[in-house]
């Protein structure tokens, strides 16, 4: 894919990715050349029908799943070749996770499910415990450090998982459906905050989503079909025009406007990503 | 707050700075909350463990307490060499020498000291009717190696006293008597019982009495210069095996067996060729057989109840190695809970069967073998659990 973005960091890219389950009669090919980016600073949205290969491809852009073949490159290092632990490693070093049904560990607080992830990742810090409030403070929840997540609503649950995924820095965050089981105010508070966590000009942040009101939070929005990017856009925002890339592009050519961030908060929320968690913007 | 905030980053960045940062570690976390989270699970897996380490030490101190019945004699006879009738299976299965091994073994160069012993079966009249029999052990009581211990009344030296005999008051009830005092026969003689001791078991269940080895060749229809066994003890600077090998040119037709040699031999014809020890040893296998299939099965549900979470943590990028230390920790975590227990359940019937004559010996090699072996059998039990979460598809975090 020739790169039109030439002045962004790219933190991670899919050269012509295909993907092939079972074998003869059985084979399925979910993906048949998929060629991606995703670039430091920005929120792109992964959209497409069922069955159009999103979820395999997030779990190789995951580095969950291998390709059969094609090559994927997460924060200049490349999978290929990797098994499963060299997977793993990439994984814990690079990338964070927000699941559609927040995974979180029931048994663990919401700052012991920071930690966790602290752990997984080997990443060294002072004092854990207040490193992990400084994450859920960036998340608006340092109030609920303690609460179990059978004591948290929905949206707070998400933005636990969001904190958890910001634990260890990682350059590229991935979110499975972020909005799936959430009502629409909590919806928009999620969106925000993923789209505030990707003004972090050293990480990129993927949605993969069906939620049509997530657009307007996207910098970009790419769209599968059948396996292969069928196209991708840049929603108009602050005024300018949206760049389509693809004759096959067919978002609304004025798509809404995100409310302001600091507009959509849930309560807890005052100044979304402060201290350690804080994105610096974009000069 | 976000002045609050500002300061905690810094506070932490300054603290990186200065190399104070660690790595979190949260697998024991984790897994002493999947553990406790559900609580029947946890109740039948200590269940399983404390069934296991029960049995397994019961069974085990069984098997030491029959040894040390076995031995006992043995064990409070302070020989280098014994001759003993050839063939002869255990202390406890006697039959008499052929006669004047003692003097000959007094004339054998290394040989500071020899001593009969007379052991032999013998019938005991109770006072008030019956028989039973019991095996009468006669020694130099004033002198020699082997005498009666553990004395609860009366006194060794009055066994010198006409037909004086002492009998162990855990055997009471066996020999019709109640007391120190009391008279009965011994092979239609009277004896009266001069001195008690107690705790002293055989593992025949016959009861032991000793009395002086005069009246012990006596009672048994010996010739005095015949004796069951003669215990010998070696010069300070004599050589255990020549001194051996001249004994055995002396004295045809017996064995020359060393104390130890007799202690194996007599130890292995009652617990081996009889089958108790085999049948012992079974039952303690068997308590580990139970206690890992319980604990296997338990773990292996835990982790299938938490494989969620399991897959969770892959997709996260955990190794397979963090995963499995989870497990095992939560293992682990068991194994020390479930001895615990154990333990105290083991010394309480320990305790509840002192006195009787249920002989069981807790020893604190046997509590760090059974500590291993808790350990080892729970680390087992984890493997089926360890394979389950080896093949969880991280993939299956996602939705479809």
């Amino acid at each position: 894919m020739k790169d039109r973005e030439p002045n962004r960091k790219t933190l991670l890219e899919a050269k012509n990715i295909v993907k092939v389950f079972g074998s003869g009669a059985y084979e399925v090919r979910p993906l048949k050349g998929v060629n991606l980016r995703l670039y430091a600073g920005e929120l792109t949205l992964l959209m497409g029908p069922s069955g159009s290969g999103k979820t395999t491809l997030l779990s190789i852009l995951g580095c969950i799943l291998s390709p059969t073949e094609g090559e994927l490159v997460v924060a200049g290092n490349s999978t290929a070749g990797l098994d499963a632990e060299g997977l793993a490693k990439i994984r814990r070093r690079h990338v964070g996770f927000v699941f559609q049904g927040y995974n979180l560990f029931p048994t663990m607080t919401a700052s012991e499910n920071v930690m966790l992830a602290l752990d997984v990742r080997a990443a060294p810090v002072v004092d854990p415990p207040k490193h992990a409030v400084a994450a859920l403070t960036a998340v608006g929840l340092a109030h609920r450090a303690e609460a179990f997540p059978s004591k948290l609503s929905g949206g707070e649950k998400q933005r636990v998982a969001i904190a958890r995924a910001l634990a260890g820095r990682p350059s590229v965050i991935l979110a499975d459906e972020p909005t799936a089981a959430l009502d629409a105010e909590n919806g928009r508070a999620v969106m925000a905050l993923l789209q505030e966590v990707a003004k972090d000009p050293n990480r990129a942040v993927l949605a993969v989503t069906h939620d049509h009101r997530t657009m307007p939070y996207a910098d970009r929005i790419i769209r599968i079909e059948d396996g292969v990017i069928s196209s991708e856009s840049r929603p108009k925002k602050d005024g300018m025009p949206p760049a389509a890339h693809d004759e096959h592009h067919h978002e609304p050519q004025s798509a809404p406007t995100p409310p302001h961030p600091e507009t959509t908060q849930p309560a807890g929320i005052e100044k979304p990503l402060r201290g350690r968690y804080r994105i610096r913007r974009n000069a | 707050m976000q002045a609050q905030a500002a300061d905690t980053g810094a506070l932490l960045a300054a603290e990186n700075a200065q190399g104070k940062a660690k790595i979190v570690r949260m697998a024991g976390k984790l897994a002493y909350r999947n553990l406790f989270h559900d609580r029947l699970s946890l109740i039948v897996t200590l269940t399983g463990i404390v069934f296991s380490v029960v049995l397994v030490a019961v069974q085990c101190g069984l098997y030491i307490g029959s040894e040390t019945m076995i031995a006992a004699m043995l064990d409070n006879s302070k020989g280098d060499l014994w001759v003993v009738p050839f063939g002869t299976k255990s202390f406890d299965d006697p039959s008499f020498l052929i006669g004047h091994e003692k003097y000959a073994a007094l004339s054998t160069p290394g040989i500071a000291k020899a001593e009969d012993l007379v052991v032999g079966f013998a019938g005991w009249r109770k006072p008030k009717g019956g028989t039973t029999a019991v095996l009468i052990i006669g020694s130099d009581y004033e002198h020699g190696s082997l005498k009666p211990w553990n004395i609860k009344q009366g006194s060794i030296a009055e066994l010198a006293e006409p037909f004086a005999v002492a009998a162990d008051d855990t055997y009471f009830a066996d020999l019709g008597i109640d007391k120190l005092g009391d008279t009965a026969e011994i092979n239609n003689t009277r004896v009266r019982v001069s001195a008690v001791t107690h705790g002293i078991r055989s593992f025949t269940t016959l009861p032991y009495v000793f009395m002086s080895l005069q009246r012990a060749r006596q009672l048994l229809d010996a010739a005095n210069t015949q004796a069951s066994y003669t215990l010998v003890r070696l010069a300070p600077d004599a050589n255990l095996e020549s001194v051996r090998a001249d004994l055995n040119d002396r004295l045809k037709d017996r064995e020359i067996l060393t104390q130890r040699e007799f202690r194996n031999r007599s130890v292995d014809y009652w617990l081996f060729q009889t089958g108790a020890g085999s049948a012992l040893i079974a039952g303690a296998a068997l308590g580990m057989i139970v206690g890992v299939v319980i604990v296997a099965q338990t773990l292996y549900s835990s982790t299938k109840d938490h494989l969620n979470e399991f897959a969770t943590l892959r997709a996260l990028g955990a190794s397979a190695g963090y995963i499995h230390k989870v497990i095992l920790i939560q293992a682990i975590m068991s194994a020390f809970l479930g001895y615990g227990i154990g333990m105290i359940l083991s010394l309480l019937v320990i305790w509840a069967t002192k006195g009787t004559t249920l002989l069981i010996i807790m020893t604190p090699g046997l509590a760090l073998l059974l500590f291993a072996l808790t350990l080892g059998m729970c680390i087992i039990a984890a493997i089926s659990a360890i394979f389950k979460v080896t093949r969880i598809d991280p993939a299956g975090v996602f939705s479809r």
